[in-house]
């Protein structure tokens, strides 16, 4: 087990930081795009297609 | 078509020394191996055939992105797609890759021998590598004609051209090595890969033309 | 007939992004959740699972590697349906999914070369084998990369689509090539010293862990996944607003 135990946790530790890096870049991106959407509707820009159903996303 | 691969071998010959350049690049790879894994002999003739498939690779896909940029340039490109009710887009396709072959890879399938005995490789090794490399060289270009026809309106396709075709083209350079050292070495077989490799390049003159063609298609409208 | 019509009209609805968009909202949060569940348990099942008597501790690694090779795997699959969604029948949705699977791919095949490396150094005492299914594992990784480079390079979001799906489609019929030919090769040159793990080698104290770790990755792909779509079609929308923003200021600039 001891001298395995580093290998595990550096599997372990590369895979968390790995979809770690993922989850906050996927998060982070779904922040600027929620963000520059709501600053386009607050100039009063709107879609051609605009919908009702819209304002849940 | 007759008349369309006579004018792309022409324009090919005429293009910017695009011939020499290829033959040249091949030659420079060739030569740039002993000075990385130094001047043994044997070494060189034991790596000779997989150093001349890589170098001829590398080589075909350097000019890949010529096959469709030129046509594109001048317009001709839109001509041969408004064309497809007369002629399969495919077809055409597959004429421009085989003037492309003719002009830009064959030459270096010519040379190959040549650079085989630089490479310090036995007669029948080095006959065997420029056979495989006759048979195996047309399933790169026509590969790379996919790639060429999704890049062809980018601005610096070559390089991602490149970048695209290349995990694609493995299985082509495992049964050109494998065949060619099969030649040589006694336990192993040359017809099989051999055939492997022939039956590739028929799987991608079916496959490449198609493909690129419904590329080429879709970045025209 | 109504009732088909309905049905063919829900069909239709389902299609529609903005559709989607709703679904993915209410639908996230439930996913997200089931996926944090069943990876806290199947990660504390992994923990207590009991040592290989022939591996030893590091079969703990096998409880993410394996997830990540099948999630690589099924990705590209996936890749390849939308790839057919948008060149047959024109799916607006088809091209989305498939831009935003393909990163999340790529991530998952780099994981499982790497945990596949940190089990092989222990094991094999080499990093790295060329063998038949470490290659052809690492050109699925290369291919993930070009077809990313591809959709980054291309700007115009339907010819993107396009020439991306030619390209999947392109790549997952040369996959079994790739497959056999490295296969092939591997048996000419060396004797083949890949893991066998067939399902009923495998005892069923480490096979249950295993399988929710599996479970788990898959879900957490999926939320990922709709997540990403979610980004994308928010991103196209900022583009399309945008252009009409700039195209009004013009119009009010020349009046």
């Amino acid at each position: 087990m001891s001298n395995h135990a580093g290998f595990i946790l550096a599997a372990y530790g590369v895979s968390f930081i790995a979809l770690a890096i993922l989850i906050g870049w996927i998060f982070v991106d779904q922040r600027t795009q929620r963000q520059a959407l709501q600053e386009l509707e607050l100039r009063g820009v709107r879609r051609r297609s605009e919908a009702k159903t819209d304002g849940a996303s | 078509m007759g008349a369309l691969f006579i004018r792309d071998i022409r324009l090919g010959l005429r293009a910017g020394g695009g011939v020499l350049i290829g033959i040249l690049f091949f030659l420079a790879v060739i030569t740039v191996v002993p000075f990385g894994v130094g001047p043994d002999l044997k070494l060189l003739a034991r790596i000779g055939a997989a150093m001349l498939w890589i170098g001829a690779l590398l080589a075909t896909l350097l000019g890949l992105d010529r096959l469709f940029q030129a046509d594109r340039d001048d317009g001709s490109l839109d001509l041969l797609i408004m064309a497809s009710e007369r002629h399969m887009l495919a077809l055409t396709v597959l004429i421009k890759c085989l003037a492309h072959w003719t002009v830009s890879v064959l030459p270096l399938v010519v040379a190959s021998p040549l650079l085989g005995l630089f490479m310090n490789m036995e007669p029948a090794a080095i006959g065997a590598t420029t056979l495989t490399l006759l048979v195996g060289t047309p399933a790169i270009t026509l590969i790379g004609a996919v790639g060429a026809a999704v890049a062809v309106s980018l601005p610096r396709g070559g390089l991602l051209v490149s970048v695209i075709i290349l995990p694609l083209t493995v299985p082509v350079l495992i049964f050109g090595v494998s065949a060619s050292y099969g030649a040589v070495e006694d336990p192993a077989p040359f017809l099989a890969p051999f055939l492997i490799l022939a039956a590739i390049t028929l799987f991608f003159a079916v496959l490449g033309p198609l493909a690129a063609a419904a590329a080429l298609k879709s970045s025209a409208d | 007939m109504s009732e088909t019509v309905s049905k063919t009209a829900r069909w239709i609805d389902w299609a529609n992004p903005t559709r989607f968009m709703t679904f993915a909202a209410a639908f996230l949060p439930w996913l997200g959740g089931l996926t944090t569940l069943v990876l806290a348990v199947g990660f504390w099942m992994s923990m207590q699972a009991p040592d290989d008597y022939q591996q030893g501790a590091t079969v703990k690694i096998m409880f993410i590697h394996v997830p990540f090779a099948w999630l690589s795997m099924m990705c590209y699959t996936i890749m390849t349906l939308a790839a057919l969604g948008t060149l047959v029948w024109r799916h607006p949705l088809a091209d989305v999914s498939a831009k935003a699977a393909a990163p999340i791919g790529a991530v998952f095949t780099a994981l499982a070369l790497v945990t596949g490396s940190l089990w092989g150094k222990p094991m094999w005492g080499t990093w790295w084998v060329w063998d038949a299914r470490l290659t052809s594992v690492f050109v699925l990784f290369l291919m993930y990369l070009g077809i990313i480079a591809l959709t980054r390079a291309i700007d115009d979001p339907a010819k993107s689509a396009k020439a991306t799906a030619i390209l999947t489609l392109v790549g997952f019929i040369n996959i079994p090539i790739i497959k056999f030919s490295v296969d092939w090769w591997n048996t000419l040159h060396q004797p083949a010293s890949v893991l066998r793990m067939g399902g009923s080698t495998i005892d069923p104290s480490l096979l249950w862990p295993l399988l929710v770790m599996a479970i788990g990755f898959t879900l957490l792909f999926f939320t990922l996944h709709m997540q990403a779509m979610r980004n994308e079609i928010w991103r196209r929308r900022v583009v399309a607003m945008r252009r009409v923003a700039a195209r009004s200021a013009e119009r009010r600039t020349v009046q």
